[in-house]
């Protein structure tokens, strides 16, 4: 649907966006994650047609995005970073406004501003003018304005920045909604918001894509060299822990390591006598059926087993640091 | 291609959903109606010679105040992203915005029309001048207006676009007035660039070609800058 080529920007001499190349299919909520500067609003800007690249091409629905901008605008509808909007018109002026533009035929455009005004939460401030309105409900005027035409493609940049916990879950619900149908393309920082709501991340630094799938392939491989795995055991000494589990092939290190001061409980003698532990294992392999085999053999009583999930952040702060060192 | 009215409604409206409109209304009508009726009766003339002959030099200002706003505010808010991003070709964009400003400027002229049905009154009025002068105003408002559009193009900052706007202006207006400062071979030059000049030949009743030919080619070639500016910021 949307298909990206080489994409460059340039600012004088600055390479905001280096060679990017992206297909992106229907239906599919992609999140672009990135540090700051990374260039993931001169790639949203780009594809709105509102910056011009410095080269490459982008072409939405095979139409290229210099012959065609207007067929292109009327497909997208686009939340930008700061939702800057006319602060002294109404809420529901300005959705009129945006109705016009977005040529809704005059008979629909009531409903239309009706029904946005019931997905986006804005009901209440219709007759209040923008700059009356809370950051929030700015972004959900945002939102309002982006959705008006029913576009194709959903471009919202940073959505949930500014909002409240509650604000976030509900422009999250909204976006994960539309994306049943819809192409959504939204840029964040915040991995657990990626997490929670894309099929697809694709990861940019200083201009570049360091990584691009689905979000759970992403997960699974982009990953360290190694697995931990963290143990509490009780009944058990340090020595015969290590005896028994070393020669388990994989397993590299064997911690004992000190339980967090408020872990220790309300009755300081029964956690004497567990033991805490990290085993670091080489990542080729699932070692945790093994590891329980032999603690079953032996008498200690297993209280946890437990293997550090690979997050996200993990990777990326790894992709990026790593593309930060290279350069 | 009826996009264009919407951007011009949506600017109209916020010309008058603010104090903006009022307020310009308000000045200009004192400062016109005081330059011109306190020579009224001195000079015991039935028509409005003098409120036309003032008519460029207020309009220097006042009407790049009324256009300062329609692209510095924008771009200085980022609301011109939203803009470019939907729907609309620069033509549209700058077409309903410069329509938005011509018809503030003719806003301003609509209660001076009390002037001479007030003035029909007390003595023998020519109507000829006086639409003469009525749609010069609207020429030239129209002119200035596309000035102060580009003026506004260049930059964020609205102080900046009025004060750009009303030099350019400005020096059309006084520059047929000056021409003893220049030498003998550019006269002729610089009194066709003159507003004054071909407006005052507009008021007087006389509707020459030339002279309408002069404001449309100002109007085009500051909104064709406009367009030219417009392109750059990408």
């Amino acid at each position: 649907m949307i298909h990206v080529d080489n994409l460059t920007k340039f600012y004088d001499h600055f390479c905001a966006v280096d060679r990017i190349s992206l297909d992106i299919h229907k239906g599919e909520i992609l999140g672009l994650l990135g540090p700051n500067g990374a260039g993931k609003t001169t790639t949203l800007k780009m594809l709105t047609g509102y910056f011009r690249p410095s080269s490459g091409t982008i072409e939405i629905e095979d139409l290229n995005i210099d012959d065609h901008p207007l067929e292109i605008k009327q497909m997208i509808g686009y939340l930008p970073e700061s939702s800057p909007f006319y602060k002294d018109l109404l809420v529901y002026d300005y959705l009129n406004y945006v109705a016009k533009i977005r040529s809704i035929p005059p008979r629909e455009r009531q409903p239309r501003v009706k029904d946005l005004s019931e997905l986006c939460g804005l009901g209440h401030v219709m007759h209040k003018s923008i700059g009356e309105l809370s950051k929030g409900l700015n972004q959900r005027v945002g939102l309002a304005h982006a959705m008006m035409r029913d576009p194709e493609i959903l471009i919202l940049d940073e959505p949930t920045q500014g909002l409240d916990p509650n604000q976030i879950m509900e422009i999250r619900n909204i976006i994960r909604k539309i994306g049943e149908e819809k192409t959504v393309i939204f840029s964040t920082h915040i991995l657990s918001e990626a997490e929670a709501t894309c099929d697809r991340i694709v990861i940019i630094n200083r201009g570049r894509i360091v990584a691009d799938g689905k979000t759970e392939i992403l997960k699974q491989s982009a990953g360290q060299p190694s697995i931990t795995i963290n143990l509490t055991l009780a009944n058990a000494a340090f020595d015969d822990v290590r005896k028994v589990l070393k020669p388990i092939e994989g397993i590299e290190a064997i911690e004992s390591v000190h339980p967090q001061p408020d872990e220790t409980g309300h009755d300081g003698s029964k956690t004497d006598a567990r033991l805490f532990l990290r085993l670091t294992c080489r990542s080729d392999a699932d070692r945790r059926e093994a590891i329980y085999q032999q603690i079953k053999a032996t008498d200690w009583i297993l209280l946890e087993f437990s293997q550090q999930a690979q997050t996200l952040e993990t990777i990326f702060h790894d992709l990026t640091r790593q593309a930060n060192k290279e350069n | 291609m009826r996009q264009f009215s919407h951007v011009m409604e949506k600017e109209l409206k916020d010309y008058f959903v603010t104090p903006i409109a009022y307020i310009v209304i308000t000045i200009f009508l004192i400062v016109t109606g005081w330059f011109f009726f306190s020579t009224f009766f001195l000079y015991n003339q039935a028509n409005l010679r003098s409120f036309f002959t003032l008519l460029p030099l207020i309009f220097s200002f006042v009407v790049p105040a009324i256009a300062m706003r329609l692209f510095a505010e924008e771009l200085s808010r980022g609301s011109y992203e939203l803009l470019r991003t939907m729907p609309l070709t620069f033509s549209d964009i700058i077409l309903g915005k410069f329509l938005a400003g011509l018809l503030m400027t003719a806003a301003l002229l609509v209660p001076t029309i009390a002037y001479p049905i007030s003035i029909a009154f007390l003595g023998q009025l020519d109507w000829g001048p006086v639409v003469g002068g009525y749609f010069g105003a609207l020429l030239l408002g129209g002119a200035f207006t596309a000035i102060g559009l580009f003026s506004s193009a260049i930059t964020h900052n609205q102080i900046v676009a009025f004060i750009v706007g009303a030099a350019i202006c400005f020096t059309l207006t006084l520059i047929s007035k000056m021409l003893y400062f220049f030498p003998e071979s550019v006269l002729d030059i610089l009194q066709y660039l003159g507003a004054d000049f071909h407006f005052s030949n507009i008021s007087k009743g006389i509707i020459d070609s030339r002279d309408l030919i002069y404001f449309f080619s100002v109007i085009v070639v500051a909104l064709y800058g406009t367009y030219l500016v417009l392109l750059q910021k990408k």
